[in-house]
């Protein structure tokens, strides 16, 4: 126990903003990553996680917090997205990345400007692999806020949202409008995007939206608990590899810790290989071909 | 401009933008999009990883990109129309790359740099011999798409057809992905990750909204990546402007350029979907 939990962990300040901030995170990543994988739509996931690098180098080019960066870049992107907004799922991919391209060619623009301006390319590697025992206690109170808000805008359109996923179609008949819920939870995806990155990085924001979702989703069939389970699986993994990073202080090299990304992305791997172990044998219902979603409600 | 390093610096470019528009071409009808994403940007990981163990950097791409195609391959889902699950698949392998590149940057810790040239490209300063092998694999790759062209293409557009003649469209997508990550270890050091995807999809994209001739898209895809290529590298010479900045926003330009072009009815194709 001792090895593990090195005595003196919770008494440093930024490890315990990186536990606080470790859990909004990975509770917001898991809920809402739920509906990402049922949706489909990792790839806008990982695309608007990208796009935030844009906002984020931008940020550090004007001097704002990063994470100012990162929303306004996601949000925006989100809007665009949905705006050129093509249901069929292969156009979609293609639009998605076509704002993806021109997002990161601006992203190459802002960083060569950063580092033209300070000198430094620790910006390029801060923005993209992020590290969450920097960041500033000052900036907690607006990343929960913003957790909470995108938490928020999910459970009131649950049950919309679950229903358009599904089946765009019948979501119309019941007088949806099936593109502005799509707007509003592309937002609350860039929200959650944008709290990903600032803890693991832009790049590895990906692996907490999309990890442990889809663990839990191959566990339980039901949408509440799948929320529920991944997270807490996301929880633990955040949690464990802050412990780990914090650890690995006195591993090799000496005296030059190992990424906090790296752990977080490592653990959640393992338990998405775990969850193939445990083969459920369930008895499937035959799906409709346009629907390929993971799950579907109990 | 036309001198010296430069010229290696324009031969190579184009070499790459034709791979690009080729592989692109596919990847866009074959709705690999994400998948044409994911494979250079890890491969960027095994970069970080053999220049950390001291190797050629090249292996280290080749065999992180052909591992990433390997696995989104092997652990996707065999059915059709379950995208989502393929989906989440390739978005596990590309942070798994991605985050072991990150350990390898940050325990080899000189390597900020290097991490910036390899994610955005470092085009101009190409060596005289490092031309000959990037002509060698670009060659290589176009020759794997020129011999396997007709069974992509049929497995591609009718995947029911392919399969009552035979053709597997699971093992052509594991064949396509891998011919995918052999072009994107020759190009990943000269484009960069991020922005070889952007010459594999705008190009790609907007040649399939203006034909949907699949001769005439490929051939197209490959001039309008060449167009984006030359354009990017006159604008970055001269502005000093990184070369990536150019390519993804010519790339996005030239798709809502084909975007218009088809709403205009410029072309009386049936929309490409």
């Amino acid at each position: 126990m001792h090895y593990l939990f090195e005595p003196g962990l919770l008494g440093s300040g930024p490890v315990r903003t990186a536990l606080l901030v470790g859990a909004v995170v990975a509770i917001t990543s898991g809920v809402i990553g739920v509906f990402t994988v049922i949706r489909g739509q990792s790839f806008a996931g990982h695309s608007l996680a990208d796009v935030a690098t844009t906002g984020g180098s931008g940020a550090f080019l004007v001097g704002l917090n990063q994470f100012w960066g990162f929303l306004i870049a996601g949000i925006a992107a989100a809007a665009l997205m949905e705006g050129i907004g093509v249901q069929r799922r292969r156009g979609r991919d293609v639009a998605t990345g076509v704002v993806l391209g021109a997002a990161l060619g601006a992203a190459a623009l802002f960083l060569y400007l950063d580092t033209q301006q300070t000198s430094t390319t620790g910006a390029s590697f801060t923005v993209l692999f992020g590290s969450i025992f920097v960041i500033s206690p000052d900036t907690v109170p607006a990343l929960i806020a913003s957790g909470i808000v995108a938490l928020v805008t999910v459970a009131v359109l649950a049950r919309v949202l679950l229903l358009t996923s599904l089946s765009a179609d019948l979501a119309r008949a019941r007088g949806v409008h099936v593109k502005i819920v799509g707007i509003a939870y592309l937002a609350a995806l860039a929200i959650s995007v944008s709290l990903a990155a600032v803890a693991i990085g832009a790049v590895l924001s990906t692996a907490l939206l999309i990890g442990p979702a889809a663990t839990a989703l191959r566990v339980t069939r039901s949408p509440v608990r799948a929320m529920a389970a991944a997270a807490l699986f996301g929880l633990a993994a955040t949690w464990l590899g802050i412990v780990l990073a914090y650890d690995s202080y006195y591993w090799p090299p000496y005296g030059h810790g190992w990424p906090v990304s790296f752990f977080v992305v490592a653990l959640v791997l393992v338990g998405y290989l775990l969850s193939y172990a445990r083969r459920p044998n369930r008895n499937r219902v035959p799906r409709s071909p346009h629907e390929g979603a993971e799950c579907s409600p109990a | 401009m036309f001198t010296g390093l430069m010229l290696n610096t324009w031969i190579t470019a184009s070499i790459v933008a034709v791979i690009a528009g080729m592989t692109g071409f596919f990847a866009v009808l074959r709705g690999q999009t994400f998948a044409a994403h994911a494979i250079p940007n890890g491969a960027f990981a095994g970069a970080a990883g053999a220049s950390l163990l001291g190797i050629n950097v090249i292996w280290g791409l080749a065999v992180f990109a052909v591992g990433g195609a390997l696995g989104i391959g092997a652990l996707g889902s065999e059915q059709r129309g379950r995208k989502a699950r393929n989906d989440v698949v390739t978005a596990l392998a590309l942070v798994l790359m991605l985050g072991l590149g990150a350990l390898f940057v940050s325990v080899s810790s000189q390597y900020a740099e290097e991490t910036y040239a390899l994610l955005f490209g470092e085009v101009f300063g190409i060596s005289q011999g490092e031309v000959a092998p990037i002509a060698g694999l670009g060659l290589a790759a176009a020759v794997a798409i020129g011999v396997a062209f007709r069974p992509l293409m049929l497995t591609s557009a009718l995947p029911e057809v392919a399969e009552a003649r035979g053709v597997s469209t699971r093992r052509a997508d594991l064949y396509f992905l891998v011919v995918m990550a052999l072009a994107t270890s020759m190009t990943v050091p000269v484009v960069g990750a991020l922005l070889m995807f952007s010459l594999m999809i705008g190009p790609a994209a907007a040649a399939r909204s203006v034909t949907a001739r699949p001769g005439v898209a490929l051939a197209l895809s490959v001039a309008i990546a060449l167009a984006t290529v030359w354009l990017s590298i006159a604008l970055s010479y001269r502005t000093n402007w990184p070369l990536g900045f150019f390519v993804g926003v010519a790339g996005a330009a030239f798709y809502l350029l084909g975007q218009a072009a088809r709403g205009l009815g410029v072309s009386r194709v049936r929309p490409a979907r």
